[in-house]
């Protein structure tokens, strides 16, 4: 496989076609926050916080480093002016339905995001799609998903599948950067199958090793 | 009805239908397009069927798509003379019957101008007609779309055969970049490059797609053109699936128009029936296929890549540019999508050349362009001008002008992705390049006026609205950013307006144009930001003065 | 809700995964909605994982998971129809019909869903029940056309 020549951050790099630029940089060491992005799911492009700035023959064009697949003599920035003012709204919207996501404070206050900025509406879902992306192509059981559309979108578990498979497994509960995938779960088992982790925990005593519930992420002090 | 297996038998056949046919005999054209339907076209149809009856074989009558003039449906055309008779009522039927047997005119259903009374009879006479160039939608009233014979009397399909029997597909690809088609769909983009992508990718399976979804608000001229004429669009699509070497093509359309519906399918159905489709198409060895899909009713299905999404089966995701769908769409398949205006473009230019197609329009948008004139503009319709003509042609020679006495106060292009430019701009060149500049991009070509009593902040709260309904939501800069200016623009509206609001309208504006997926986000905010660049006072009014803004 | 015919459906696309939205339109023709068990079994005939077909249902409005019913009404809301006094004419419907967008009333009578452009532009704004244009409308007229709809 060929290699490609580039430039991130006036560092020259060196790495195989078919590369991403978020691979890249992170293989030279170059930080690039994510969200949505997770090493066993395939690159989603949802979040955008991953954009950089990108040089090109002479155009520049902001693309998510993510998907972005490295190319012959381009020259990436990680920061710039515009980069920063992408990263920083997109934070503040963000934060308009979970002002207290660990991720999104730190973020804040790197970026200068005010989680104030834009009109609340507290669903705590900021649709990174980690859980429902985890269950498809990890798990393959498909226990929640997407429903609905534009600003409505939101996850859903499925009763009939989540009653049966949940319980044991609960990985996407920790890949959640808002805990509300938990809340969710905990809230269709409430609803539509309460008492079934008896029976759940009765099946998993039988395999050792999973059962656990994580605790939700502390709110950091004094900020 | 035998496949035809040559050039020559076609043309045969071809002979044999223009010898059955006497230019003398009189054929009353009823137009049977959206709003003339919306308007009960057919029982006018269906009156003029059984009078005719009556009379043995003497006329003939024929119900055919969009002929363009909207505004004053139920339209009729009489031939021979394309005599125009306009908003016809099944009582005029009679008359109308009687007065085409004796050569004769009824003056009461003709064009009469709205300010000094004078008449047109003759469809070239008739103000709305006169300034067109309707090398695309002329042929509308000549052909009823269920009868393949139609499209064939008027030289259909002569292109295809031109182009599969003495080019090679490198040719026509060479003639379609010479002519340098651009994308009618609303990207402008050269078709040529496109096909040529798509043929350069090493996969040997591609597709070539229609887009025929046209979700763009008041634009309605993609629906006249597949209605009215689905041969045109299916000629230029089999002729570009050979010059790209596609097997198989889709049309993507709308599932809310049943007439639409059966046209197309009725095309698709006659056109293999007389082996324009199928394998080894007129004897040449190119085999091609078509299927039909429909979208479900939302417009971000009409974004290339979300369309082919919904093609496999998904929800209709955008996915990014940076992997193109001309090298991987369908199935990860190189698929090649253009608009079905785009397509409609292609026979002429096979059959007369790009150096006759370039010699129409400005130096680099050629061509005619196809306009859904509406909004609160007199004769609002179907319109077909070369590239370059100025606004003001479209507006008022054609359009004749604002409706109900009101003045012009802005020209919207585009629908919910494009802009608003003030009246002063009327001059300006229908252009894709210009009208980009100026802030209002042609888009897929639905042209509105707005009168003096138009709120211009509401119209971008109206368009934002539009627009949030139809996010597929993947992506946070569009999920989240176009609520929130449309939260702000509905607060000004109500008088709500606060200080710091335009600051953060601007930097929504920007970051959702910049960093969204696709294109419905990036340009959701150009409404907007045409708004603020031409009618910014209005906005400002909506403020409360303060001290320190955020 | 005619059994056979949705069985018909759902064994002619067998499967086919790439055929879900096809199977789901046919489907949602034939019944006017689209009843949980049905998309069940569509996703067990097709292949596909029950969240795709929710994911499908839910997103498009052409699809609806609770009854519709035995009317539909629309009122376009395309930019020359809105140009053209739209937003008075819906208003008046939802007060005629007690309904607003999306919902159906209590007797199964009307669903009201707000179009987009369906580009028959010069006839805006425009009221369509059924599939059955109604051209030039004015608030007025609202109450004669919906009388006629039992």
């Amino acid at each position: 496989m060929s290699e490609i020549a580039l430039k991130i951050d006036d560092k020259d790099i060196k790495v195989p076609a078919g590369t991403t630029v978020l691979e890249a940089a992170q293989q030279a060491g170059i930080y690039i926050p994510t969200l949505c992005h997770h090493e066993k799911l395939e690159a989603f492009g949802g979040c955008r916080l991953c954009i950089v700035e990108v040089e090109s023959r002479g155009w520049t064009s902001y693309v998510v480093s993510c998907l972005y697949p490295v190319a012959k003599d381009i020259i990436v920035r990680t920061r710039s002016e515009k980069v920063d003012k992408i990263r920083k709204v997109i934070v503040e919207e963000l934060m308009s339905h979970a002002p207290d996501a660990p991720e999104l404070v730190k973020l804040a206050e790197v970026y200068g995001a005010d989680r104030n900025r834009f009109e609340r509406k507290e669903s705590f879902c900021v649709v990174c799609g980690l859980c429902v992306r985890y269950c498809d192509e990890v798990k393959h059981l498909n226990a929640v998903g997407f429903i609905e559309n534009g600003a409505e979108r939101q996850i859903s578990f499925i009763p009939e599948v989540a009653k049966n498979v949940c319980w044991e497994c609960q990985e996407c509960f920790a890949l959640c950067p808002t805990s509300y995938a938990q809340a969710a779960y905990l809230l269709a088992e409430a609803l539509a199958f309460p008492g079934h982790r008896k029976v759940a925990a009765a099946r998993a005593a039988q395999k050792p090793n999973k059962s656990r519930v994580i605790p939700i992420a502390a709110v950091p002090a004094g900020n | 009805m035998p496949k035809l297996q040559s050039a020559a038998e076609l043309e045969k056949y071809r002979a044999g239908i223009l010898a059955k046919r006497d230019p003398a005999k009189p054929c009353i054209a009823v137009c049977a397009g959206a709003a003339c339907d919306g308007m009960d076209s057919a029982t006018v149809a269906a009156a003029f069927v059984a009078e005719a009856a009556k009379l043995g074989d003497k006329i003939e009558i024929r119900t055919t798509g969009c002929h363009g003039y909207c505004e004053k449906g139920p339209n009729v055309v009489v031939t021979p003379g394309d005599i125009c008779y306009f908003e016809v009522q099944p009582a005029d039927v009679a008359e109308i019957i009687a007065a085409t047997l004796k050569g004769e005119v009824v003056e009461r259903l003709v064009y009469k101008d709205p300010n000094t009374g004078a008449k047109a009879v003759h469809m070239n006479e008739v103000p709305f007609y006169k300034h067109q160039t309707r090398l695309l939608i002329g042929d509308n009233p000549n052909i009823d779309p269920m009868k393949i014979d139609d499209y064939l009397a008027v030289g259909g399909y002569a292109a295809l055969v031109k182009a599969l029997t003495t080019m090679t597909p490198d040719q026509v690809l060479d003639e379609v970049k010479k002519a340098n088609l651009r994308g009618r769909g609303g990207g402008g983009f050269p078709a040529g490059s496109k096909w040529e992508t798509t043929k350069n990718a090493p996969e040997k399976t591609k597709y070539v797609i229609v887009n025929g979804h046209e979700g763009e608000s008041a634009a309605f001229m993609d629906r006249a053109m597949l209605t009215g004429n689905p041969h045109k669009i299916l000629e230029g699509l089999i002729i570009g699936a050979y010059a790209i070497g596609a097997q198989k093509g889709f049309m993507y359309t709308r599932h809310d128009m049943p007439r639409l519906e059966k046209h197309v399918r009725n095309a698709l159905a006659q056109a293999a029936e007389y082996g324009f489709l199928g394998k080894n198409i007129l004897g040449s060895g190119f085999d091609f296929e078509c299927e039909l899909h429909f979208d479900v009713g939302i417009f971000v299905s009409g974004e290339s890549s979300a369309l082919m999404r919904s093609i496999e089966g998904h929800a209709p995701e955008p996915r990014p540019k940076y992997i193109r769908t001309s090298v991987s769409g369908i199935w990860d398949k190189p698929s090649n999508l253009n608009n079905v205006e785009t397509w409609a473009n292609v026979p002429q230019i096979i059959s007369k050349g790009a150096e006759w197609y370039t010699s129409i329009g400005s130096e680099r948008s050629k061509g005619t362009k196809l306009i859904s004139l509406s909004g609160n503009v007199v004769n609002s319709g179907v319109v077909e001008v070369p590239m370059g003509t100025p606004l003001r042609t479209l507006v008022f020679d054609i359009g004749g002008g604002v409706r109900d006495g009101k003045t012009l106060k802005a020209i919207h292009f585009g629908g919910a992705m494009g802009g608003s430019i003030p009246a002063d701009l009327i001059d300006a060149p229908l252009d894709f390049d210009g009208m980009s500049k100026l802030g209002a991009p042609i888009g897929a070509g639905g042209l509105l006026l707005m009168n003096e009593d138009t709120d211009m902040v509401e119209i971008a709260r109206y368009l934002l609205d539009f627009l949030v309904k139809e996010s597929c939501g993947k992506c946070a800069p569009c999920r989240e950013g176009m609520p929130q200016m449309l939260h702000i623009l509905t607060n000004m509206t109500q008088g709500k307006g606060k200080p710091g609001d335009l600051e953060r309208l601007q930097d929504l504006a920007e970051v959702t144009g910049a960093a969204s997926l696709c294109a419905l986000g990036k340009t959701s905010p150009d409404p907007l930001k045409s708004m603020l660049r031409y009618f910014k006072p209005e906005y400002e009014a909506r403020i409360p003065a303060s001290s320190g803004d955020k | 809700m005619s059994g056979n015919n949705i069985n018909g459906i759902i064994e002619k696309y067998r499967g086919q995964p790439g055929s879900l939205i096809h199977a789901l339109v046919e489907i949602q023709h034939e019944n006017h909605w689209l009843p949980r068990d049905v998309m069940h079994q569509v996703a067990d005939a097709l292949q596909v994982p029950f969240a795709q077909v929710m994911q499908i249902a839910s997103f498009y409005k052409a699809f609806s998971l609770t009854p519709k019913g035995r009317h539909e009404v629309h009122v376009c809301s395309g930019m020359t129809c809105h140009l053209r006094g739209a937003a008075k004419l819906q208003a008046k419907v939802e007060e005629v019909t007690g309904i607003k967008d999306g919902e159906t009333d209590a007797d199964n009578r009307f669903t009201l869903a707000t179009g987009a452009c369906l580009g028959s532009c010069s006839i805006g704004p425009e009221l369509i029940v059924d599939g059955k244009h109604y051209g030039r409308m004015t608030p007025e007229k609202v109450e004669a056309v919906l009388k006629q709809y039992e």
